[in-house]
């Protein structure tokens, strides 16, 4: 039975449900709860925007606060899943990686490898990402290209709460290290979700509007733009097919090419930074791959590179819209800006 | 604490078992067959033999770059583990993993680490899992005097302290990170110092001494075992060898090694204490010093001789499910 929910409290279902399920799945990071130790409520928070609210009260000592050391916990938590539990580890902001990546990257990303395939690392590190907040250059970024890059790692990036939900249930029933990137700005976002619990399997992408004229490839809050883009050019006779990559990795290539070898023309939109993102990876991919195809060079909308700045006349300049996107769109169909 | 003569037979296998291990490593590293860096345990025999005789199968260790000797305490397999440093196929990580990254998880052998202080985190969450699943089981970090400096343990003594976990932390301190020595890069006289700041018992222990680790160890696993919560231990110890093997070791001074072999090897104290006290005789460390030489020889053998892995096997092992 589906209802209108928000991305976060889609999140915090899944959450709900998969640890009402598998006694081995436990919650730990910075303020998860949120009031340990203090004289006031012990469930304060409830994570820093509330996401894991209600869970300590529901699971006990199974949402545990963490000191602030990313290092530690994030260690432990991958720790943990090589020795029988299922943590998800709460890392607050993406733009946090650098002070724990080591634990990330070099030890449960390789474990499995490195160990001749013998090790099962199933932990699911949930991560806040994104511009829109005001929150500036350390706390907006992007960076999960840098995730999607390691070997190992499986990368998730839900657009909508269905999304949200359905893989968040994957990751954690998921036996490789996941991590799961939440776009800040989507958390007050509704959408349609069952109640009951699903999965939605990684690297199938999803096709958020057909069409025959322009692909557009994109993924998480981008989706938003690009669908709003899409929507303002179907009045104007321009069809986009919009696909939401949903994970980075793994990356549903076959959906990427199919739709290039019917639009001929590709788009690809992506927050982060123009270097070596998503945005590049994919234009890559159908370079190499469906080259015959393309009937006009493949745009990129991007963030520009440069830090995400503070003031939100300049935020604003730097967060890729759905007017840039037109642009792009228009420039690929041969037609005037 | 008092071990049957079962033990003390087990005890002086083990160290034997690593020191041999090492001893032909060295030999064979220099004829330019064996791939990559290895870094060697010889002289540091009764620290992971002080700990890892008291563990069993409910139990996990970390450990570091110089991992060949806990890999052995904690029951890997010697064989697979020469294979393994050799980079063949039979290798206990199919040789993937090679030195450095030996590991065994169904031993609860969480790994030596090539990053320098890599393990301590990943401990926490090995007390946490026995913790919470109600094993009984403790995890152990082992880390050396250059890990110790590093953000993670500290990081990890922290955690462990205040979620009071079932675990050591154990610092094998050898005087040298890397060609760094302790006393220029250590703030403290002793690493024990540090241990109050973190709420936890820190107790140092001479690790030429297997008893005197046997008992420290003891103590600290029981009280972890017990709900007591972490410990950190300083073994004061020796490598017989440099940081890895090529190393010149300049560094060090004339005669040092030469000195501690002649004073303190844990070998020799080992069979100067069971034999005086008539624990043992000197025909039953003999037959396991015979038994141990063929073990390895075999092992080196079998090495040498097994297949390499193949280009099928680069791709495969990186996820559990694509």
């Amino acid at each position: 039975m589906a209802r209108k929910i928000t991305y976060q409290q889609a999140i915090n279902e899944a959450l709900s449900q998969e640890m009402s399920r598998d006694p081995r799945v436990i919650i730990m990071g910075e303020d998860v709860a949120g009031g340990a130790g203090t004289d006031g409520e012990d469930e304060a928070w409830g994570g820093v925007l509330g996401v894991t609210k209600g869970l300590y009260k529901k699971f006990g000592d199974r949402v545990m606060d963490t000191p602030i050391t990313e290092s530690a916990f994030i260690g432990a938590a991958v720790g943990a899943a090589t020795a029988g539990l299922r943590p998800v580890a709460e890392l607050m902001f993406i733009d946090f990686m650098g002070v724990c990546l080591d634990q990330i990257f070099n030890q449960a990303a390789k474990f499995r490898y490195m160990f001749g395939g013998k090790a099962e690392t199933p932990v699911v590190i949930r991560t806040m990402y994104g511009a829109g907040f005001r929150a500036a250059a350390q706390h907006s970024q992007c960076l999960y290209p840098v995730f999607t890059h390691i070997p190992g790692l499986k990368v998730v990036m839900p657009a909508t709460p269905y999304d949200a939900k359905g893989l968040l249930i994957q990751a954690i029933r998921d036996n490789d290290p996941v991590i799961f990137c939440e776009h800040k700005v989507l958390y007050t976002l509704e959408g349609d979700v069952p109640e009951e619990p699903y999965t939605i399997p990684f690297g199938e992408a999803s096709v958020v509007r057909e069409g025959k004229d322009v692909t557009i490839v994109t993924l998480g809050r981008m989706v938003h733009m690009a669908t709003e883009a899409a929507d303002n050019l179907a009045k104007q006779g321009i069809k986009c097919e919009v696909i939401d990559l949903r994970t980075t990795s793994p990356m549903d290539e076959d959906t990427i090419l199919e739709s290039v070898e019917n639009t001929g023309r590709l788009v690809v939109v992506d927050e982060a930074h123009p270097r070596c993102n998503i945005a590049t990876d994919v234009s890559a991919l159908v370079a190499d791959k469906a080259f015959d195809s393309l009937k006009a060079p493949i745009k990129m909308v991007t963030g520009p590179h440069v830090p995400v700045p503070f003031s939100d006349v300049l935020e604003d300049l730097y967060i890729p819209n759905a007017a840039k996107i037109e642009a792009a769109v228009r420039l690929v169909m041969g037609k005037k800006n | 604490m008092q071990l049957s003569k079962a033990d003390l037979l087990k005890a002086y296998r083990m160290m034997k078992t690593i020191r041999e291990f090492e001893e032909r490593l060295h030999v064979e590293f220099a004829t330019g067959e064996i791939p990559g860096f290895v870094h060697l345990y010889a002289g540091e025999e009764a620290s992971a033999t002080g700990f890892c005789m008291h563990l069993d199968g409910r139990d996990k260790i970390a450990s570091t770059h110089r991992g060949h000797g806990h890999s052995i305490g904690k029951g890997c397999d010697v064989d697979a583990m020469m294979a393994e440093i050799y980079g063949k196929k039979s290798g206990l990580c199919g040789g993937k993993g090679g030195s450095m990254h030996i590991a065994d998880l169904d031993k609860g052998m969480l790994g030596a680490n090539g990053i320098v202080g890599g393990g301590p985190p990943l401990i926490c969450g090995a007390g946490l899992a026995a913790k919470v699943l109600k094993t009984g089981g403790v995890a152990i970090a082992f880390v050396g005097d250059g890990a110790f400096n590093q953000g993670t343990t500290a990081e990890s003594l922290n955690l462990a302290s205040v979620w009071r976990l079932p675990c050591l932390f154990v610092v094998e301190n050898n005087g040298y990170a890397e060609a760094t020595s302790s006393k220029y890069s250590v703030s403290c006289d002793d690493f024990t110092d540090r241990a109050a700041a973190y709420s936890m018992p820190g107790i140092a222990v001479d690790g030429h001494d297997f008893f005197a680790v046997y008992e420290a160890a003891g103590e600290a696993i029981k009280r972890a075992r017990s709900g007591g919560g972490p410990s950190l231990i300083e073994v004061k110890l020796n490598r017989y060898y440099g940081h890895f093997e090529g190393d010149a070791q300049t560094y060090r001074g004339v005669d040092e090694v030469k000195n501690i072999r002649a004073t303190k090897d844990c070998l020799v104290l080992f069979r100067r204490r069971v034999e005086g006290a008539k624990l043992l005789d000197a025909s039953e460390l003999n037959k396991i010093d015979a038994d141990v030489m063929a073990q390895i020889e075999n092992a080196v053998k079998k090495a040498k001789a097994a297949p390499k892995p193949t280009a099928a096997d680069l791709m495969t092992d990186v996820y559990v499910s694509y």
